[in-house]
């Protein structure tokens, strides 16, 4: 088991340093193969107008005429042993992790990523415990009731739900449940829950619930199906015959039988949301990963770039970790060795 | 109430509405079984030997099974009592031992487990009591180092010991009734008979009554004292084992008999081959139900082919449903089938 | 999301923002009936709308994007400008009233304008006194200096201005004050005493006083200045001060204790205090902003396309709003260099050619887009002269007898095809290529669109002479604002044919017209505004008779006048509204 974690570890230790190599070069080289001179480049991380001398300068400061390599070796060295900053007034260290500093606003990277990580953590876990009782619930009532009026409209209902995009819902319910009816909080008024567990909560009931009638869906339909088949099984007809009580043999026989694909599921969408809930955190302006991934990406904002992929990155290989050892847990004939 | 067997099954049919049509699985069957003895159930794919098994545990879905008749278990009526009266009875005073423990045993339980939560829920008991219990069982059904393999998960067991298992949860609350549906079927010859044992020993020694569930002739000659044999859901042949083994009167009881391996016989001999198919439960085949695979068809025709012949006593509790004079079966058992199952010689 | 899904959608939202908004409007009903301004369409646009001088409140602020830099001496944005006021004093700025007049300088920091001498190469400043930073420290004339120099460092602040380092009289490779510590700058800033400040040129400039007015003249104490940093907190000299700052997130402004009305005769200072979201769904904001959860959309470039719907349709939600124009204009460069546009008759064909009311179509129509344009320079700049060289009769949608006129002469009796340009993530200009595609295809002259990445559209595409040759890329979208309402700070960098350089980068893209760049140095060196006006009216005539640019509208925004805001006008220096006069009810 714990060789079987290193090497895991190790695993994911090469994919992320990968990841970091690839994104490094899509960000230069296709630019290059399209004719692109560090001055060129340079001129994104300029206002308006700028002198040619300008951007020299800052192709200068941001080490664009440095070989490729080179910037990457800097970028990589910062992770591990920090980096320096020439603030203009003044020398900073950048602790480790060092993530470098932005190509735009020239504030250091990691501070205000880290800064952001909480509200992306507190959408995904409250939107994923929603999701996944109202989703298995609903399943495991459908597959119970198939055929009836429950089932029919409820998997109508999750048709709708997987089809219609986050930011038609979104919009639509903050329109109706914050500006009209005023029950839930307007966009962008998220709060840290250390500051206040009940604002952190109005603020982010509507976009949990949101998120989650998007997921609960697909949750609701794959429980539906998994209950059919597990509810047929052999060792579920040994249960009753065992005079265990319905319910019992539902979910302790049935639903634990069912629940295999779902934790598998579950775990790869917790770790892609971790890695930014990027269509939600834009429609209620909610400051996480998600949209600190855009305003980087749009600007082409190099570091950002970098901290976001290896932040996202870091989930879904954590994430998917955590899914083969819970794999085990589930399942006793998964042996790990 | 007194005078009532046992196990007492009146007039029991099983039908399942589906959209091509009325299955009727099992349609009018009515038998007797008291402590102690054994009931082997034979029969083809389909006869309805598991539905019936099924329907007495109460096993049917209400939804989409219409169960009718009478299932009397120690004086109590089952098929008119509430589902939740009949699932108290379930586990503790009637058990089941399924086919292919594999696929019965939950995959994500320990072994221990899964009998622990047959025990605890019919007694009140400490956890650590059931464990015990538990590992006295595996032990009583002969599993070695029983203390050990209780924590053991099904797919660790081999295909015999999963079935030991299985045996052991059927019998963690001392069932009165214990039905095993082809409790041998997916195992080794050798395992089979160890198994066999087994399950003969357990019965002497817990006075239970035994329904054994099974196509196979030899398993039931082996443990059973009455024979009863299915056929498209109705009894065709029923009496004491020594009577079915002894003087068949039934041409498809002849041809399982037939069909039997045995090697004390020579193998190429094939003697009574039961042609065709399986009837459709749907449409079940006019007159006798047997009669379009029947080898003796036109010496009963044409009331096989009208008539459904009825279950008649022909003598000491044995029964058969046959259009053929007596006469004339005694004369082609005695005369055609006899010699052909002699030992070879 | 389909166009049918979103549709629906836009259904729904509007139809709920239509049942809150009719509840909104009930309840002011009554304050309505008192206020001396009527809630009308355009009403806060050359008149102050709902005047009162009642303090206190919170106004409640948000931004679909980010400030490039809160660091007055970086930050290059009109709204950014316009803003910064609230936390900072420049040596001069905008009149805070409504109309023509918000076009005009006044004393901030100074006491008064700049005083030229040496023919406009040497600048002199006074600064008022009393002047307190938050911290009670006074503010002094080295602190301006210290500001204006750091400004220049541009490895420190690429994103702000280079006016100053390109006009300074700066020791040969100054390097700001950081790099370059110790170094004497007097041959560039003087400060003879805590109150004066002299700015020497390198040569006259008749326009510092616009210089003056920009951000980058608000003191910065040198001992208090953190570089790059600096933007995290800056200390104040404005009513207010920072309180808190998130990056990315959001800040809140608070009074600043140390700010006296007697040094200050412009500012209300009005609400008690600022809060700020940052990078709020544009969309999500439009609606806050149109239910009354916000007061203001700080950026001031008027509401979403999504949202004309909610606003203009309806009476009571389109009187409250305002239309006004700003400095911008969008057009198209026709680029002599390439074949056969060297000959005037053949870009004249495309003048003709034209469909106006197609171009202000594409751009969003005559709100959102703007006003169809016929002169370079747009009406809010001082020295706009209506005049339409180009005559294409009363429907706008071109002439095509003349410009099959002008293609005989040209000798292309038949058309010709060349290549039209545009930034490939901008719809709007999009649409245009595909209108003037069409437009121009009733004479023959066939258009080939070519998107291009808008981070490097000047510098390695359409404003790259030698890609534009090799490629044939006759017209190219561009568009223009200029710094301030200046026809020096609009024109300077779009027809001065000194800009263009052939490794690429300029957003003149099509003017080389010697005459015209005479008539620029003409221009900058006159220190009397009322002499340069009529300079640029010509300017805008010469290009105009050379058929180099096709100008397509005067951009005008649709603003929404918050619920609850006192004191709203727009400033026409800004084509926004006067964050400085804004109170709360």
């Amino acid at each position: 088991m714990i060789t079987y974690i290193l090497r895991r570890v190790l695993a994911a230790v090469l994919l992320l340093f990968i990841v970091s190599v690839v994104t490094f070069s899509i960000f230069f080289i296709v630019p290059r193969l399209a004719g692109a001179t560090p001055e060129t480049l340079a001129t994104r991380y300029v206002g308006r107008a700028a002198t040619a001398e300008t951007v020299k300068i800052r192709a200068e400061s941001l080490g664009l005429y440095d070989p490729v390599v080179v910037q990457y070796g800097n970028w990589a060295k910062g992770i591990f042993a920090g980096a320096e900053y020439d603030y203009g007034s003044g020398v900073e260290q950048c602790p480790p992790p060092c993530f470098g500093y932005s190509f735009v606003t020239n504030q250091p990277v990691w501070p205000e990523l880290k800064d952001r990580i909480p509200v992306t953590v507190s959408l995904a876990i409250g939107a994923s415990l929603i999701w996944l009782v109202g989703g298995v619930a609903t399943g495991v009532l459908s597959a119970l009731r198939r055929g009836s009026v429950f089932d029919r409209a409820t998997m109508g209902i999750a048709l709708a739900g997987v089809s219609l995009p986050i930011f038609f819902t979104g919009l639509a319910s903050l329109a109706i449940f914050s500006y009209w009816l005023g029950w839930t909080a307007p966009g962008g008024s998220y709060t840290d829950f250390t500051a206040n567990p009940a604002k952190w909560a109005y603020a982010l009931i509507l976009p949990w619930i949101t998120l989650a009638f998007l997921y609960a869906a697909g949750y609701a339909r794959l429980t539906r199906a998994g209950m059919l088949d597990t509810m047929g099984e052999d060792y579920v007809r040994t249960a009753r015959a065992k005079g265990l009580a319905e319910r019992t043999v539902i979910v302790k026989h049935g639903l634990r039988g069912a629940l295999t694909p779902i934790i598998t599921i579950f775990g790869l969408d917790v770790g892609l949301l971790l890695g930014g809930a990027v269509l939600t955190e834009k429609t209620f302006s909610l400051p996480g990963v998600g949209k600190y991934a855009i305003d980087a990406i749009v600007n082409n904002d190099l570091p950002k770039v970098m901290g976001v992929t290896m932040l996202a990155a870091f989930f879904i290989v954590f994430a998917n970790l955590v899914v083969d050892l819970l794999y085990a847990v589930v399942d006793p004939r998964v042996r790990l060795s | 109430m007194t005078g009532r067997p046992f196990l007492d099954v009146r007039d029991l049919r099983i039908h399942f509405p589906t959209d091509d049509g009325l299955v009727r699985s099992v349609d009018g069957l009515s038998f007797s079984l008291e402590r102690g003895r054994t009931l082997g159930i034979v029969g083809e794919s389909g006869s309805g030997k598991s539905v019936t098994s099924l329907g007495i545990l109460g096993l049917h879905n209400r939804r989409n099974a219409r169960v009718a008749g009478e299932i009397w278990l120690d004086g109590e009526e089952l098929v008119g009592a509430g589902a939740e009266s009949v699932r108290r009875l379930r586990g503790k005073k009637m058990a089941m031992i399924f086919q292919d423990p594999l696929s019965a045993m939950h995959p994500y339980y320990t072994v221990g487990a899964q009998i622990v939560e047959a025990y605890r829920l019919h007694n009140r008991v400490s956890k650590a009591v059931a464990r015990k219990h538990a590992v006295d069982l595996l032990g009583r059904v002969g599993i070695p180092q029983a203390a050990r393999r209780v924590d053991d998960y099904p797919h660790q067991f081999s295909g015999g010991m999963r079935q030991r298992a299985m045996i052991a949860m059927a019998l963690s609350n001392d069932p009165d009734l214990l039905i095993a549906d082809e409790p041998t079927t997916a195992l080794d010859v050798t395992v089979q008979a160890q198994i066999l044992d087994l399950m003969r020993d357990l019965q002497v020694e817990f006075n239970s009554a035994l329904i054994i569930i099974t196509h196979d002739l030899g398993v039931v000659a082996e443990l059973a004292d009455d024979v009863m044999v299915m056929y498209a859901g109705r009894a065709i042949e029923h009496g004491p084992a020594n009577a079915i083994f002894g003087r068949p009167e039934h041409p498809y009881t002849w041809g399982l008999l037939g069909s039997m391996p045995r090697l004390d016989r020579v193998l190429t001999d094939r003697l009574i081959p039961i042609s065709g198919s399986p009837p459709s439960l749907i449409n079940v085949p006019s007159g006798c139900a047997f009669h379009p695979r029947c080898a003796y068809e036109d010496r009963s025709a044409p009331a096989s082919r009208e008539e459904a012949p009825e279950l008649l006593d022909v003598g000491g509790g044995h029964r058969v449903r046959c259009h053929l004079p007596a006469e004339l079966r005694r004369e082609i058992w005695a005369r055609e089938i006899k010699p052909k199952l002699e030992p070879a010689s | 999301m389909t166009r049918r899904t979103r549709a629906w959608a836009a259904g729904v939202l509007a139809l709920t923002l239509g049942l809150s908004t009719a509840c909104g409007g009930e309840a002011n009903n009554d304050d309505n009936n008192t206020d001396p301004a009527k809630a009308e369409f355009n009403a806060a646009l050359t008149k102050v709308f709902n005047a009162s001088d009642k303090t206190g409140g919170t106004m409640k602020i948000a931004n679909a994007g980010d400030w490039d830099s809160l660091d007055p001496g970086e930050t290059y944005y009109g709204y950014a400008w316009n803003f910064a006021r609230l936390y900072g004093r420049s040596l001069l700025t905008w009149k805070t009233e409504p109309g023509e007049a918000g076009n005009e300088l006044v004393p901030d920091l100074a006491e008064g304008l700049g005083e030229p001498s040496e023919g406009g190469k040497t600048w002199t400043y006074k600064i008022r006194k009393g002047v307190l930073y938050e911290d009670g420290t006074e503010v002094k004339a080295a602190d301006v200096k210290h500001a204006v120099l750091r400004s220049t460092d541009k490895a420190t602040f690429p994103n702000g201005p280079a006016y100053f380092e390109g006009y300074l009289n700066l020791p040969a490779g100054y390097k700001g004050p950081y790099k370059s510590k110790g170094v004497n700058t007097d041959s560039a800033i003087e400060t003879p005493d805590d109150y004066t400040i002299v700015f020497h040129l390198k040569a006259p400039f008749g326009g510092f006083d616009y210089f003056a007015h920009m951000p980058q003249t608000m003191p910065v104490p040198a001992a208090k200045d953190t570089g790059a940093k600096y933007r995290q907190h800056v200390i104040s000299t404005g009513p207010y001060m920072f309180e808190k700052n998130e990056q990315g997130k959001s800040f809140t402004l608070v009074r600043n204790p140390k700010w006296s009305k007697d040094t200050d005769p412009l500012r209300k200072a009005l609400p008690d205090r600022y809060e700020v979201s940052l990078k709020v769904n544009a969309e999500d904001l439009d609606n806050r902003l149109l239910s009354g959860d916000l007061h203001l959309d700080v950026v001031g470039g008027g509401v979403q396309a999504a949202s004309l719907s909610k606003v203009l349709p309806k009476p009571d939600v389109k009187a409250q709003a305002d239309n006004p124009g700003s400095a911008r204009l969008w057009y198209t460069s026709i680029t002599p260099q390439v074949a056969p546009l060297d000959n005037i008759e053949c870009r004249k064909a495309i003048m003709y050619a034209a469909d106006r009311v197609g171009y202000q179509t594409a751009f969003g129509g005559e709100f959102a887009g703007g006003d169809i344009a016929t002169t370079l320079l747009p009406p809010v700049i001082p020295g706009h002269e209506k005049f339409d060289l180009y005559p294409v009769g009363g429907d706008n949608k071109g002439d095509v007898a003349k410009a099959k006129e002008a293609l005989t002469k040209c000798g292309q009796p038949n058309g010709f095809a060349t290549g039209i340009a545009y930034r490939a993530e901008r719809p709007k200009e999009k649409a245009l290529a595909e209108s003037l595609q069409q437009s121009l295809s009733r004479v023959g002259i066939k258009l080939t669109p070519k998107p291009f990445p808008q981070g490097d559209y000047f510098s390695q595409y359409a404003g790259n002479p030698p890609y534009v040759r090799t490629n044939k890329i006759g017209l190219a979208v561009n568009g223009w604002q200029a710094d301030w309402n200046d026809g020096f700070g609009f024109l300077s960098q779009i027809v001065d044919s000194r800009v263009i350089r052939e490794t690429g980068g300029s957003s003149n893209v099509s003017v080389r017209i010697p005459e015209v760049d005479q008539l620029l140095d003409k221009a900058i060196a006159e220190t009397d505004a009322a002499k340069r006006e009529p300079i640029w009216t010509e300017i805008d005539k010469r290009v105009m008779e050379e058929a180099v640019i096709l100008p397509g509208v005067y951009a005008k925004s649709l603003l929404v006048r918050g619920k609850g805001l006192t004191n709203v006008f727009v400033n026409q220096a800004y084509g926004q509204y006067d964050y400085l006069s804004l109170g709360l009810q």
